[in-house]
């Protein structure tokens, strides 16, 4: 194995450059250290983003070889077999440069997918009893753990084919919300989601459960929407 | 050049039974249209089935056959993940138990056209 | 029509076909023994009530069924979207349901 990777990373707003580096190999190497080593050995000028470098925060997501991952969960080893690197900026989000993205509008949609708490009216002025092992809060925390990190917004094709599609982290985050019973936005929330670019618009693919880095199933959550807003059209609410 | 993230069992599931629903789609009307000749007596079908005789069409069968077992086994699937409150478990092993069961009927139906 | 409409239409109408696609696939396997002549369908279908009956039921569930979901490819895959892409899919779904009633027609006619 050479002590060498070949690393092609993109540069710019175009999709057109990609600059070529010589990165050392080191044991146990991720992906952010060889990102962090071209910016601070090679060239100054590169932007990227990251925080934690723990795995915990999801800012170092970006394009890893074609799979959007967490660059400091990305062991060079695993994700470079044959030494060579190609680092592009997340897909479906414009570029602010080089590898870093514009999230606005990922968050944006979080917004329109109405997935926003708004307190009931009528919650009274008690702490609300929500038993843990509740079928809705089991739900619920299913999903709950997710920290916006883009990964399965970058990963869906139905948001690339479709550039109003809401996305995964979206409808995930709404699905929990549709399961908090101390949620009164229920109706607009239902409405939202089932609009044109919506629940429906999922083919249930997979590829946002299949790279999202916490294990969540979006595509559970949004089967899980669709399954509410029939119910709801049954009844005759929707 | 297939992309990266693309390359996973669910999303070759949704992509043969996307086209596998296509190319049944586009086949229907023909197959209703080659039904309706029974308007003009059996005669008027058997003249239309001479017509499938070849080998080529034989093929082509099959592989209308194959489309529709693999649409409605992928089909199936899709139901389940939808309908079924958990996350589907084993999604290698379902997807590859329904391109399974598309390809033993496709085989039983080529092996019956020669019996 | 709204996307939940479009979609219960769409599962409901998979739900009936699911069920029908088994019948003719084993109708299809055994009937094509031996060779498929037109007294061989003729002889099943001709006369018969009960298959009119399934295959007018498969028909409009067929007719439902397909045009969404090649609304969804068209949309997707060839950016064809809007008003003008609902009514050929709706175009679509009239030409299946009358060349599927005239087809169940003409083999139980014959």
């Amino acid at each position: 194995m050479s002590d060498t990777l070949s690393v092609s990373v993109h540069r710019g707003t175009s999709g057109a450059r990609f600059d070529r580096f010589e990165v050392p190999r080191l044991p146990a190497q991720t992906v952010l250290d060889v990102v962090t080593w071209i910016q601070r050995e090679a060239d100054p000028t590169l932007a990227y983003r990251f925080a934690c470098r723990v795995g915990m925060c999801g800012s170092c997501a970006m394009t890893v070889n074609g799979r959007p991952r967490w660059t400091c969960r990305t062991r060079v080893e695993t994700a470079a077999r044959d030494g060579r690197l190609t680092l592009e900026p997340l897909r479906n989000l414009p570029v602010v440069k080089d590898l870093v993205v514009d999230m606005a509008p990922f968050f944006a949609k979080w917004v329109k997918a109405e997935g926003v708490f708004t307190p009931r009216a009528d919650l009274g002025a008690d702490f609300a009893v929500v038993p843990p092992a509740s079928p809705a809060r089991a739900a619920a925390d299913a999903a709950v753990e997710c920290i916006g990190c883009g990964v399965c917004y970058s990963a869906c094709d139905v948001v690339a084919w479709q550039p109003g599609y809401l996305g995964p982290a979206a409808l995930n985050r709404s699905w929990t919300l549709v399961n908090d019973v101390r949620d009164g936005g229920q109706v607009a929330r239902l409405a939202a989601v089932a609009s044109d670019a919506g629940c429906h618009a999922c083919h249930s693919h997979g590829s946002c459960t299949q790279h999202c880095p916490k294990a969540l199933s979006p595509t559970a959550s949004i089967a899980g929407l669709k399954r509410a807003v029939l119910r709801a059209a049954l009844r005759g609410e929707a | 050049m297939m992309r990266a993230h693309r390359n996973h069992a669910g999303w070759w599931a949704a992509l043969l039974h996307r086209l596998s629903g296509l190319a049944l789609a586009i086949f229907l009307p023909l197959h209703f249209l080659a039904l309706g000749t029974a308007l003009g007596g059996a005669d008027a079908l058997d003249r239309f089935l001479d017509l499938t005789a070849s080998p080529l069409v034989k093929l082509a069968e099959t592989g209308l056959v194959l489309a529709l077992a693999l649409h409605l086994a992928l089909g199936l699937r899709v139901l389940h993940v939808e309908f079924l409150p958990r996350p589907e478990s084993r999604t290698r092993t379902v997807v590859a138990a329904c391109f399974g069961i598309g390809i033993a009927v496709a085989l039983l139906f080529a092996l019956n056209l020669t019996a | 029509m709204s996307a939940a409409r479009l979609f219960l239409l769409q599962r409901a109408s998979a739900a009936v076909l699911a069920v029908a696609v088994l019948v003719h696939l084993a109708t299809i396997l055994l009937a094509v023994r031996g060779g498929l002549t037109a007294g061989e369908i003729l002889g099943r279908t001709a006369g018969n009530l009960a298959w009119l009956a399934f295959y007018l039921l498969f028909v409009v569930a067929a007719a439902i069924h397909a045009p969404i979901g090649l609304r969804a490819i068209l949309r997707e895959w060839a950016g064809w979207r809007g008003r003008s892409c609902d009514v050929a899919m709706a175009l679509f779904a009239a030409l299946l349901l009358l060349l599927g009633l005239r087809a169940a027609w003409a083999v139980y006619a014959a």
